[in-house]
């Protein structure tokens, strides 16, 4: 299968227009399976009491934090490698809803937080690398609006995501590595997941939903950016003709 | 190899010619430290348990002032181009200039530490492991601060971007370090932290001349 057939705009647009109701659809359609099962089917936690509830946002939220970065580093290096301007409308369009999922990621485990632990926050491994994931994000922005060409500056932001994916694993793995007050991952282990179904199908369903979301987010705003380029490419042309005549 | 010899030494020699910049920076160096002590109050015990704290995040922060003019005073003299376009690796002549960084930035900063350690009142068990600390940390701080100017020549709001990109990246140096100190002062072993710190300066040693190539190479074209 020839991929590059979709990276022309043209035929990314044909791809998004027969994507985006399913994703779309799909978001909507999971996100409220799951929210009704999180916020009213499942049963509260022995321990944590209704406040597990907030489980089903902020893990969710966590995930899709961590695979937006990817996508971006992925974007990253697909405009340092082919200097393909699709890649560099991705990377624009992925950042701010990779901020967006990391700083909601950050509320809502402060708002667990408070309850649970007794403090809005605490500087342990996994609370402190998601922030500092979240102002690489910042970063990232900052960097692909600070010059004068957006060429020069997609290739500069797309270095810098590559850099910081050294942040990923430390994320992932900072609650093995230090003891952390946070707790150790109870869904990706190799044995069964330390999760009753009556809890982790909910979670699933949010998962699903979130990234669907993300999906058609990212198609949206990608078509946005494609359209804006192509309304800059029209003004320049247009008052090169009006200087000419 | 005598390319990146030959940047060095002149680098070292402007830093040299013109030591207001390194002595401007010195200065800060010992000058921010004293306002925390106004800012949290002159008791020698509240001062001895932050004083590994405020040494190395002033240190940081100096060394992020130094940082902005690493690559933008070539890119305005027109030399950057000189440099891409150089036989010898951009990979090596980047990683001369960040070499060339630390000679004239962070060893100053190192020598002058402990002045300021004391005026922290930092306990006397402690002062080793901070200069191990510095030394092993603050080629780190160079070589990504390298990457950070590197990927904001030529930007428009050069300084506060540069903080932007690279104080995150310097988080980890940051924790080990100070890690390590107070684990000095606590009379715990040292050497797991600064096992953990000179492993963060191989790994940007191995990924920091890359990005700082792949980015001069963009900010010339």
């Amino acid at each position: 299968m020839n991929w590059h057939r979709y990276a022309s705009p043209a035929n990314f647009k044909r791809l998004s227009d027969r994507l985006l109701p399913w994703a779309a659809g799909g978001a909507a359609l999971c996100l409220g399976v799951g929210l009704w099962n999180a916020l009213f089917v499942s049963p509260a936690d022995y321990q944590q009491g209704e406040t597990v509830r907030i489980m089903y946002v902020h893990v969710p939220a966590a995930w899709m934090a961590m695979f937006a970065y990817a996508n971006l580093a992925l974007a990253g290096a697909a405009t340092l490698v082919w200097r393909h301007p699709l890649a560099d409308v991705a990377g624009r369009a992925i950042a701010p809803v990779g901020a967006a999922f990391t700083f909601l990621c950050l509320v809502t485990g402060a708002l667990w937080g408070k309850p649970m632990w007794g403090a809005w926050w605490v500087w342990d491994a996994r609370l402190t690398s998601v922030l500092i994931l979240f102002f690489v994000y910042l970063a990232y922005m900052a960097l692909n609006a600070a010059f004068d060409e957006p060429e020069r500056g997609a290739r500069a932001s797309a270095v810098l995501a590559l850099v910081g994916v050294v942040n990923l694993p430390v994320i992932k793995f900072s609650v093995d590595w230090w003891n952390t007050l946070h707790q150790p991952a109870s869904i990706s282990r190799l044995d069964a997941p330390a999760i009753h179904s009556s809890m982790l199908l909910p979670l699933l369903a949010m998962a699903a939903g979130y990234t669907l979301f993300f999906v058609a987010v990212t198609l949206v705003r990608m078509r946005a950016g494609l359209i804006e380029r192509r309304i800059d490419a029209l003004q320049q042309q247009h008052l090169a003709d009006a200087e000419r005549a | 190899m005598n390319a990146a010899f030959a940047l060095i030494a002149r680098d070292v020699k402007l830093a040299l010619r013109t030591p207001a910049e390194t002595l401007t920076i010195l200065a800060f160096f010992v000058i921010a430290p004293t306002l925390f002590a106004f800012g949290i109050g002159p008791e020698p015990q509240v001062l001895a348990r932050v004083a590994v704290g405020i040494v190395w995040v002033v240190a940081l922060l100096a060394c992020l002032l130094s940082l902005d003019r690493l690559f933008q005073a070539e890119a305005d003299d027109g030399s950057l181009e000189q440099l891409v376009l150089a036989p010898a690796p951009l990979e090596l002549l980047a990683l001369a200039k960040c070499a060339a960084q630390w000679l004239t930035t962070a060893v100053p900063l190192i020598v002058v530490s402990p002045l300021v350690a004391t005026m922290l009142q930092l306990p006397d068990e402690a002062y080793g492991t901070l200069l191990v600390s510095l030394l092993l940390g603050t080629p780190t701080l160079s070589l990504t601060g390298g990457i950070g100017a590197a990927l904001s020549v030529g930007a428009r709001k050069g300084g506060a971007l540069l903080a932007l990109i690279v104080l995150p990246l310097y988080v980890p140096v940051l924790i080990f370090a100070v890690a390590a100190v107070e684990a000095a002062v606590a009379g715990l072993p040292v050497r797991p932290h600064l096992f953990l710190l000179a492993g963060l300066g191989v790994l940007a040693l191995t990924v920091a001349p890359f990005a700082m190539a792949a980015s001069l190479r963009q900010a010339s074209e």
